[in-house]
């Protein structure tokens, strides 16, 4: 049964958390937004405030007239932001896709393996997320560069006799994003596909499907939910991923997250940074919206 | 020695208009947002009282335990126990204990602490909480298994443990919320008649929820059947098997044929009912409408006979083809079809070993009972 | 179903793994390596783990690390576990949209949003940037894990276990120390260890919220990796893996024994 708040304990349950959320999750995004509103300066902080907490709502109304969009139309004007907003949303979904191809086999193989093995895979799948991003991105520093390990190899087995340039590419981005995310693409799937009666599969081939018109009609379809879940949550932080692409995609590959990176700590232009991380907040607004109702339906159904 | 039974017979408060009520729900509603669960209820349990509420699943039986214990309030209407109004008291201060449909044993704690954890929270002194635990391992036969964690213990075990843990602080009123459903059905039967002897040696109230009417029939005192969120009938089980106050609560409780008619008139006990097929029948019992109202007659299966011939002392018969019968060893099921359709059934106890002569499928046959056999339902 | 072998199935798992843990396992060996050159392999040695230790930045930089990932997953670990109750228990109240788009934001906000958005909030209030920031923003971020991983436990939790504990006279409070949390324990646990490996890795919000004389130890890592890939690293990479490994399977060997045990009990006593 659904039960209203009562009691001190009740309420203060959820007001310690709420209130932590509200002052170190929300708020902060009006000063960001706030500060994109603002003009560059040389000072400390690095520009100068729109409002100010001590002037009052006299003050603010005043001051709403000093507001100016100049940094967005900055944005707006340099190709280097369109062009890094783009980048960032095309690597994002081709890396996406790609994690996808790696991830399903993957996750179709531990669904379908024995009963037994199976806790044991999903805890193999589960270590590496447990060990730091960064190691993992660096590991592959190392195997990719030209006289890397992944060059040695290829060398060594002929089949190539020149090393491939794959360090400092927008390909060992991609390598990087699907080696990353893919545990986050697996654990959707595999919920998804390990629920599954088998027995759907079987008559459907008892019906006269072959085992591959009965993975893609009965199958892939039923595993959608996992799909989406897990191509979320690699989309969402992909896009914005810092790491990756200033470690493995070298000044090659534009991507956002590094732009706003080099923005705020090499140009130290805060206020173009507040709005380079605004558009990108606006941009991923909707599918964070989408995911967020989505994990709030999959609780629903689970209580 | 008395037996049980023969006590409990001449247990009948809610007969004497002296007698006050233990437990008095008056006007209580309870509303889940649009559903109605308890709809405008009132009911009394009298004290040493095992009573039980019947009802299909969704019916508000178990809202209005749990408005007892006070995990639910009601939207509207009172509770009142012994006199108080339970009204903003919260389930952590009512003389009230209940044991869980679930049982709810506590998976980290032993048998011991489990029984132990509703007097630790009164803070008894601990030589007295284990003198009390000891007591009620005891009562339930567990003795032995005071160590063992609840997954060590068999089904009837767990439910021993959850009995001894809502008896361990002597309540008021014991709730249980379908105490049986859990067990196989040899285990529940044993289980209902140490129930019965539990509730009468330690003298408590006992207000169960079921909704198996064969373990509200064997354990209760009385029972309330409710339909969506209503009481229909509060009765002891003898009365609401033979005289139902109403069609649903006739065609809830056991089979029953029942026969729609029109009152033809009614006289020094006597009722006449023509019934649509044009049947006359004439029944001793009151029918509680004027003539010319539509009126039902409520027959039990095993009160019918069924033969070849009209019994020639029969007051009511119908005539008809045998269209299955259903031999269950001790008795004998016969379905008859009648001329119009309708199929009547009537339970023949099989008090004869030789079935010489039986009637067998597509026979005809004749379906009597007696003018006192039935009951006169009204709208 | 009960599963089998296939060819198809096992070929997958056999691909799909060794691209999770090959590189790693390089990065291991590597670390071993006796030549300074990360790709030439020139004898076993473990000279670069002895330098490590004689390096004084990296382990002020790992024992900041240790302290903040500590404090951080603790109080998240309280905020997190609250947080959870909070969205199980009470379904309807002022702001619940809100508050659990919160709780779930967080798990897929870029992080350079997370980091920047904090950074401008401590600035905005005057808070000196440093280990307290730092600490500030891991907990912030932590909390919304910890929350996810206990409240997908509290869902299945039994209800009536609480009412249970409520109708033998406990507090909704006590209900909760005694009965509740006993139970939900090993998922709180476990939201404690993920809250303190994202801690321990967190490169982005780190950079943003610490100032200076809190170096973290991936900040560290970081500004070494830009300068090439060297043993040393290969070394602090190979601990921190081993560290985190030792845990993981620790705890889920504990869990696994555990449940077997009762498995077993269980059986008998059914049987008996």
């Amino acid at each position: 049964m659904r039960k209203l708040v009562s009691g001190l304990g009740g309420r203060a349950v959820i007001a310690v958390p709420y209130l932590w959320l509200f002052i170190f999750f929300l708020v902060p995004f009006f000063i960001v937004l706030k500060i994109s509103l603002s003009q560059v300066t040389i000072a400390i902080p690095p520009y100068i405030p729109v409002f100010n907490w001590q002037d009052g709502l006299a003050g603010f109304f005043q001051k709403l007239g000093a507001l100016s969009l100049d940094n967005y139309l900055w944005l707006a004007d340099d190709p280097l932001y369109v062009n890094a907003y783009l980048s960032s949303l095309r690597i994002a979904a081709v890396s996406t896709l790609l994690t996808l191809l790696v991830g399903y086999p993957l996750a179709y193989g531990m669904a379908r393996a024995p009963l037994a093995v199976r806790p044991i895979l999903l805890m193999m799948v589960i270590l590496p997320f447990w060990t730091s991003f960064l190691i993992r991105v660096y590991a592959w520093i190392g195997i990719l560069k030209p006289e890397g390990l992944l060059n040695q190899f290829l060398m060594f087995l002929g089949i190539i006799d020149q090393p491939l340039v794959i360090a400092n590419t927008t390909t060992a981005v991609y390598i990087g994003i699907v080696y990353s995310y893919l545990p986050f693409m697996v654990l959707p799937l595999y919920a998804t596909l390990e629920k599954m009666d088998y027995s759907l599969i079987e008559a459907a081939e008892d019906l006269g499907c072959t085992p591959l018109a009965a993975f893609w009609k009965i199958t892939f379809p039923l595993s959608l939910a996992g799909v989406l879940a897990g191509c979320m949550l690699v989309f969402i932080p992909a896009v914005g991923e810092f790491v990756i692409p200033d470690l493995l995609g070298g000044s090659g590959t534009l991507m956002i997250g590094k732009t706003l990176w080099n923005e705020f700590f090499a140009n130290r232009d805060w206020p173009v940074s507040s709005a380079v991380a605004i558009v990108l907040l606006l941009i991923l607004v909707l599918p964070i919206v989408y995911f967020q109702r989505a994990q709030a339906r999959a609780q629903e159904r689970a209580g | 020695m008395a037996s049980l039974g023969s006590i409990r017979r001449s247990f009948a408060p809610w007969a004497d208009p002296k007698a006050k009520p233990y437990i008095r729900f008056e006007n209580v509603t309870k509303r889940f947002s649009d559903f109605v669960a308890v709809d405008d209820l009132s009911l009394s349990i009298y004290e040493r009282e095992f009573f039980a509420l019947l009802g299909a699943s969704g019916c508000g039986k178990t809202t209005l335990l749990r408005m007892l214990a006070g995990f639910e309030q009601p939207t509207s209407g009172r509770i009142l126990l012994d006199g108080q109004d339970l009204r903003g008291v919260p389930p952590y201060r009512r003389p009230v204990n209940m044991m869980f449909q679930s049982y709810a044993l506590f998976p980290h704690m032993t048998v011991e602490a489990n029984i132990a954890f509703g007097l630790k929270q009164d803070r008894m002194p601990k030589a007295e909480i284990a003198e009390r635990v000891r007591q009620m391992l005891k009562l339930v036969k567990l003795e032995p298994f005071a160590k063992r964690k609840p997954h060590q213990l068999s089904g009837g075990q767990r439910q021993r443990v959850a009995l001894a843990r809502s008896l361990a602080k002597r309540p008021k009123v014991l709730l249980l919320d379908e105490p049986l459903g859990a067990l196989d059905k040899k285990l529940r039967e044993e289980t209902q008649f140490e129930l019965m002897d539990l509730q009468h040696d330690l003298g408590l109230t006992f207000v169960v929820v079921t909704h198996d009417q064969e373990e509200a029939m064997t354990m209760a005192d009385r029972i309330a059947i409710m339909d969506k969120g209503r009481v229909l009938q509060v009765a002891t089980p003898a009365e609401i098997y033979e005289a139902p106050a109403s069609r649903f609560v006739a065609d809830f409780i056991g089979s029953i044929n029942i026969f729609e008619g029109s009152l033809v008139k009614e006289s020094a006990g006597m009722t006449e009912i023509r019934d649509t097929s044009g049947a006359d029948f004439r029944v001793a019992a009151p029918a509680r409408a004027a003539p010319g109202d539509l009126v039902w007659l409520a027959i039990r299966p095993e009160k019918m006979r069924v033969s070849r011939e009209r019994p020639p002392e029969a007051e009511n018969a119908l005539n008809g083809e045998v269209w299955d019968i259903a031999y269950l060893g001790d008795m004998t099921i016969y379905n008859v079809k009648l001329d119009d359709g309708r199929i009547v059934k009537a339970s023949m106890i099989n008090s004869m070993r030789r079935l010489e002569d039986a009637l067998t499928w597509h026979d005809r046959a004749w379906i009597s009972f007696p003018a006192d056999a039935g009951v006169v339902l009204a709208e | 179903m009960a599963g089998t072998w296939g060819r198809f199935n096992i070929t997958a798992l056999v691909l799909g793994f060794a691209f999770l843990y090959l590189p790693i396992l390089l990065l291991v060996i590597y670390s071993f390596n006796e030549s300074r050159l990360v790709t030439v392999w020139a004898g076993f040695s473990t000279r670069w783990y002895v330098s490590l230790f004689s390096n004084r930045g990296l382990m002020d930089a790992a024992w900041v690390t240790a302290r903040v990932a500590f404090i951080s997953a603790t109080v998240a670990t309280v905020l997190g576990t609250m947080a959870a109750v909070a969205l199980t228990r009470y379904t309807r109240f002022r702001g619940r949209l809100l508050f659990s788009g919160m709780v779930f934001a967080p798990l897929v906000m870029p992080e350079v949003i997370t980091g920047l958005s904090l950074l401008l909030l401590f600035v905005a209030i005057g808070f000196d940037r440093g280990f307290m920031t730092v600490t500030l923003a891991h907990i912030t971020f932590s909390m919304c894990f910890v929350a996810v991983v206990v409240q997908s436990r509290l869902v299945s939790f039994d209800r009536s276990l609480e009412e249970a504990a409520m109708d033998l006279g406990a507090t909704p409070l006590r209900a909760f120390f005694q009965v509740t949390l006993p139970i939900i324990l090993p998922a709180v646990i476990s939201g404690w260890m993920l809250a303190f490996t994202l801690s321990l890795d967190d490169l982005v919000i780190a950079s943003f919220t610490s100032g200076p004389g809190a170096t973290t130890l991936p900040m560290k890592i970081y500004s070494q990796v830009r300068l090439g890939v060297t043993p040393e690293i290969n070394a602090v990479c190979t601990i921190l893996i081993g560290i985190v490994t030792l845990g993981v399977i620790a705890a889920s060997v504990v869990n696994k024994r555990r449940e077997v045990r009762r498995q077993r009990e269980e059986r008998l006593a059914f049987a008996g």
